[in-house]
């Protein structure tokens, strides 16, 4: 019987006690700015038109009040006819996240429907509806929305959410339906269907539930195509003309040939809106991007003492002593607090050296060594 | 023996021209061949961890084991038990967020003045390392081989990164390479999604064996592949041992197959060391209650039938490693001593001194009675 | 091979979907149409409703399917039919005069754009915590910018304020027209601007995109291989990563093409830029629809065929797409 040698009950102390990170916590920095400033536009869409100083629509035809720069009466200054440019913008932001968020909704409630769809039924009908994302998604948006809203006898909202929905769900089918068909396949899924479950409970409680993440994302893509779409669609004057949304607004300015006479007010305002409410949803999107794929979220995070570093560097390694002339001593400063080094480079494990430093380790001779000795 | 490189024939030839004028022939340089039993590769006191947000995960945990010229080393364990991070991170090919807590990995090979260490080289120092004295053969070939690369161009790629030779030099010994390893010449202008599974590995191995190294890593190369191409590929592996005597460190989940094929074995669990020996030691008289769990989970074709016993349980969570032997939750013979346990490896006691048998278990040995079925059962060994 | 023609086959029938698109949409919604013509002429007399009908196509003389043909036949001989604002000018002649100003610009402009944002994105790959990560935040904020924001911006800044630029048209009004050097250089001066809105806007995209897919190919076990291999890094990165990061990142190009392409239209506008962008203006405003409809076509042909020269590219970079167990 082997006899026990002395023992030591310490292990080296590990970092701080896993905590459980919530979805919220492991978003990335970037993301939740986009998030927090989505949320703000949300308000300003909800409580904005109740607080407009002006009724948006209202002419005034003096023409002492015809495109004025800020001033206190008009914080954001007025319009060729004398409309107060802030109520345009506080009702313009609710319209066009209106629209655009049941754009959203609708095209991805559509696209997951045709994603699982495809990807359950597969053979001809998983073929045809493949084909058909794949045209409507290589046929220019634009041009066609154009001509759709050119012929249809009002222009209104409805008309706009109904054109944009249809060539907005492609995009997120596609994804969908590769990522129900990877799910498909695994084996709870196989499990499942040998239980007996019917395949609409697989779908609404197996498969749908694990592509949350990708939802959200096709989701935030969807509305950022339909603010980008309606206020073009809106600059180029295809759909009402009445009513005030963003798009709207930058028609008149274009068209009263704001930039010319400086009238910068008119055009900035709303197109920054338009641009912050986009880089709120990219922001958002690239943090679940990020959620979703952890080798982005290494990649942007977790390097070690967040020095520079290549993917094809070596790997770090904790020393004792600093080695001679490397970029490896940088990594020394950055782990000072690190609690493995406290452990581990406290005791002082003696340096290897390199050819030619004397006080090296000598060869081992055959025979040396072989019992195991002391292997520590 | 295959002469890849024409080095033996520039050798005879100067040994040749020396002798014409009647002086001794040149010593080669730095070709001092390593006496056969001698380490080349010692890795020492060699941790890895893994830093997550949620806490550092110790893969690899104060491990030490030598791999020696010409012999077959297995290095056997569950998934997760740090096997394949030992090998990549004693070549320091882990990425972020690895990082060597501690030891010291030491080459020295035939080509190597003096023994040097890995951990403490920099990139360019690594850059000659590897592949020119340490290669690797890895687990699935259809993913470690570039796609959008020809057969030819991925052989040439290596060969000219390390060997200073003409671009029909390397194109005349990638040829070679394939001939080594029975692929038809042809092939070079293939690309890998081309080419048949075995094929496949049998390109990498060629690859492997391409500037001569002193040690080829081989992980789990045969585990993706049906049993007879596996004998194959096994076999060739082998035979090209026996011609170019290079060092194996071989890696698998399978301790059946290493039984076969490795001068010696190391179990590793959790990211420890729990034992070492040779493979007819460790087959018929294994000392660590794991090994034994492990040999005594697969049948074996001669012989008389007998229960599979298993072992029941999961590997810990390695983020919080339980204080002392990390098998004690699945141990049969496990105690409350084990938890005091420091883990090093010391000589088994019954053993052949000098034989490298050691053990991490200082209470059960071979002559230990059967594992009690059930685990956690207060029957201690005598 | 085979990859190439189902590629074809693919864009023959999105391309005959545009077509037929194109065909039923104002046979299915006709009305608005000729009561806006109607409403330009207030002299017309009611009969002249046929007339417009005939001419816009949405009378029926006539079958569907006869109909059908001859369109189809129309079509394949450039005849667009004749423009309602700019009456007798053809369509197909008003199209010629601007095609080659928005080729000109969008098509420089996008290819600078993306070789451009490719690179970087291999850089901002390749060096984690460099100071190229740091721009990512504000790249993020550009991509998100409407194109013709951002000419607003500029324009304001550049060419109103500062006089650096000349405020829109595509050349000076004192030069005429020709291949002549005052012309062309004319020409150039006033495409500096919008370009470099194209090419700022879409760069950031590229560059993020790019930037993902390295991330994740950097990842893959062969360029963990070709590390183990002791290949000298230039080699990793072109041949084993960015050459394979490549290819995703070509097909999102074809894919983006109709957005970028759309993006660039508006921005014409703000530029009052004599390319497509402004005639579609113009044919919005004045219900101009047999133009509208060809705009869209040509649009649409011009997205698709690019998307196949993206194809063969594809098919010149990877091996898989030759052989016959590609797959696709």
């Amino acid at each position: 019987m082997t006899v026990a040698l002395p023992v030591t009950t310490e292990q080296p102390e590990l970092s701080a006690p896993p905590r459980q990170l919530g979805r919220w916590r492991r978003l990335p920095v970037h993301a939740k700015v986009g998030a927090v400033l989505m949320g703000l536009f949300v308000l300003a869409a909800i409580i904005g038109p109740l607080v407009t100083p002006y009724d948006p629509s209202y002419q005034n035809p003096s023409p002492s009040l015809s495109m004025q720069p800020p001033s206190a009466a008009h914080l954001l200054g007025t319009t060729q006819s004398g409309q107060d440019v802030l109520s345009q913008l506080l009702v313009g932001i609710r319209l066009t996240l209106e629209l655009a968020l049941i754009v959203g909704v609708v095209a991805t409630a559509l696209s997951v429907i045709v994603g699982v769809t495809a990807a359950f039924l597969g053979g001809f009908w998983d073929e045809f509806l493949s084909l058909l994302s794949n045209v409507f998604l290589v046929i220019p948006a634009l041009p066609l929305l154009i001509v759709l809203l050119g012929y249809l006898s009002q222009r209104g909202q409805t008309p706009t959410i109904l054109v944009l929905s249809l060539l907005g769900w492609p995009w997120g089918a596609r994804l969908v339906r590769a990522q129900t068909m990877a799910i498909r396949s695994r084996d709870f899924i196989a499990a499942s269907r040998e239980t007996g479950e019917k395949t609409w409970r697989i779908l609404a409680f197996e498969i749908i539930p694990n592509q949350t993440g990708l939802i959200a994302a096709s989701f935030v893509n969807t509305v950022l195509y339909a603010i980008g779409a309606s206020v073009a669609l809106a600059f180029i004057g295809v759909t009402d003309l009445s009513s005030w949304s963003l798009g709207t607004m930058l028609y008149w300015a274009q068209s009263q040939q704001a930039l010319q006479l400086g009238a910068w007010w008119w055009f900035a305002p709303p197109g920054l809106a338009v641009a912050l409410m986009g880089t709120a949803l990219v922001l958002l999107n690239t943090g679940i991007d990020e959620l979703g794929n952890p080798r982005l979220r290494d990649a942007a995070g977790a390097v070690p003492g967040g020095r520079r570093v290549r993917p094809t560097d070596p790997t770090p390694v904790l020393l004792a002593e600093p080695p001679r002339r490397s970029r490896l001593g940088g990594f020394l400063r950055a782990f000072s607090r690190s609690s493995l080094l406290d452990s581990d480079a406290a005791a002082g494990r003696p340096g290897g050296s390199w050819p030619g430093r004397p006080g090296g380790w000598r060869p081992g001779r055959p025979g040396d060594g072989e019992n195991g000795g002391d292997l520590r | 023996m295959t002469d890849l490189s024409g080095r033996a024939a520039a050798r005879a030839a100067r040994a040749a021209r020396a002798a014409q004028a009647g002086r001794p022939a040149p010593e080669p340089r730095g070709s001092q061949a390593s006496p056969p039993g001698s380490p080349v590769l010692e890795i020492r006191d060699f941790s890895v961890a893994y830093r997550t947000p949620a806490g550092d995960v110790r893969a690899v945990d104060h491990v030490s084991i030598d791999l020696r010229a010409g012999e077959v080393v297995g290095l056997v364990g569950e998934s997760g038990s740090g096997k394949s991070t030992l090998a990549y991170g004693a070549g320091r090919l882990l990425r972020p967020p690895a990082l060597i807590t501690s030891g010291q990995v030491r080459y020295c090979g035939r080509r190597t003045v003096s023994p040097a260490d890995i951990l403490r080289m920099t990139a360019e120092e690594l850059q000659r390392l590897r592949w020119r004295e340490i290669a690797i053969v890895f687990q699935s070939a259809m993913n470690a081989l570039n796609p959008v690369l020809s057969v030819r161009g991925q052989l040439t790629d290596v060969i000219r990164a390390h060997l200073r030779v003409s671009r029909g030099e390397a194109h005349d010994r990638a040829a070679r390479l394939l001939d080594l390893v029975g692929i038809p010449r042809a092939r070079l202008r293939s690309y890998p999604h081309e080419l048949s599974g075995g094929m496949r590995q049998r390109v990498m191995i060629a690859m492997a064996l391409a500037t001569e190294p002193e040690i080829v890593i081989m992980d789990e190369p045969t585990t993706a592949l049906d049993v007879v191409v596996q004998r194959d590929i096994l076999g060739q592996i082998a035979e090209l041992r026996e011609r170019l005597g290079f060092s194996i460190l071989f890696i698998t989940h399978d301790l059946s197959l290493l039984l076969e094929i490795a001068d010696r074995i190391a179990v590793m669990y959790a990211g420890q060391m729990l034992e070492v020996g040779s493979a007819g030691v460790i087959q018929h008289g294994p000392a660590h209650p794991y090994t034994k769990g492990l040999l005594s989970s697969f049948p074996s074709l001669r012989g008389p039938r007998r229960e599979l016993a298993g072992i029941p349980g999961s590997p810990p969570d390695l983020r919080h490693p339980p204080p002392g032997c990390p098998f004690l939750p699945r141990c049969g013979y496990g105690t409350d001593d084990c938890a005091k346990v420091p883990m090093t490896l010391a000589p088994v006691t019954g053993s052949v001194p000098g034989a490298g048998h050691v053990t991490a278990c200082p209470f059960v040995g071979p002559g230990s009675p059967a594992m009690p079925v059930s685990a956690g059962t207060e029957e201690v060994a005598p | 091979m085979p990859f190439i023609l189902r590629r074809l086959a693919f864009y023959v029938v999105a391309g005959w979907v545009a077509l037929t698109a194109n065909f039923f949409i104002p046979r299915a919604m006709p009305g608005n149409a000729v009561q806006a013509i109607m409403s330009k002429f207030p002299n017309l007399q009611p009969s002249a409703y046929r007339a417009i009908e005939a001419m816009l196509g949405v009378g029926h003389p006539g079958s569907l399917w006869h109909q059908y043909v001859s369109y189809l036949d129309d079509v394949a001989h450039f005849n667009f039919g004749t423009s309602v604002s700019e009456y007798p000018a053809s369509v197909s002649s008003l199209l010629a005069q601007t095609i080659p100003w928005t080729l000109a610009l969008v098509g420089t402009a996008t290819v600078i754009a993306f070789a451009i944002g490719t690179g970087l994105g291999i850089l901002a790959a390749w060096r984690h915590g460099g100071w190229l990560d740091r721009t990512l935040p504000g790249l993020m904020f550009l991509q998100a910018v409407p194109y013709f924001f951002l000419a607003l911006i500029l324009l304001e800044v550049l060419a109103v304020s500062l006089h650096l630029f000349p405020i829109g048209q595509g050349y000076s009004q004192t030069v005429i027209p020709g291949w002549n050097w005052p012309f062309i250089s004319s020409a150039i001066y006033h495409s500096i601007l919008p370009a470099f809105t194209i090419v700022i806007t879409s760069v950031a995209g590229w560059m993020l995109q790019m930037r993902n897919v390295m991330v994740t190919t950097i990842g893959e076990d062969y360029v963990l291989a070709g590390q183990a291999k002791g290949l000298p890094v230039r080699r990793l990165v072109v041949s084993y990563a960015a050459r394979n990061a490549f290819l995703p990142q070509l097909q999102g190009f074809g894919l983006a093409l109709g957005f970028v392409v759309s993006g660039a239209l508006i921005m014409e506008i703000v530029f009052s830029y004599p390319g497509i962008g402004l005639l579609l203006l113009s044919a919005v405003s004045s219900n101009d629809y047999p133009l509208m409809q060809a705009i869209f076509l040509v649009i649409t042909f011009a997205v698709l065929l690019a998307n196949l020269i993206v194809d063969l590219v594809i098919v010149a970079v990877d091996p898989r797409t030759r052989s016959r167990e590609g797959a696709r």
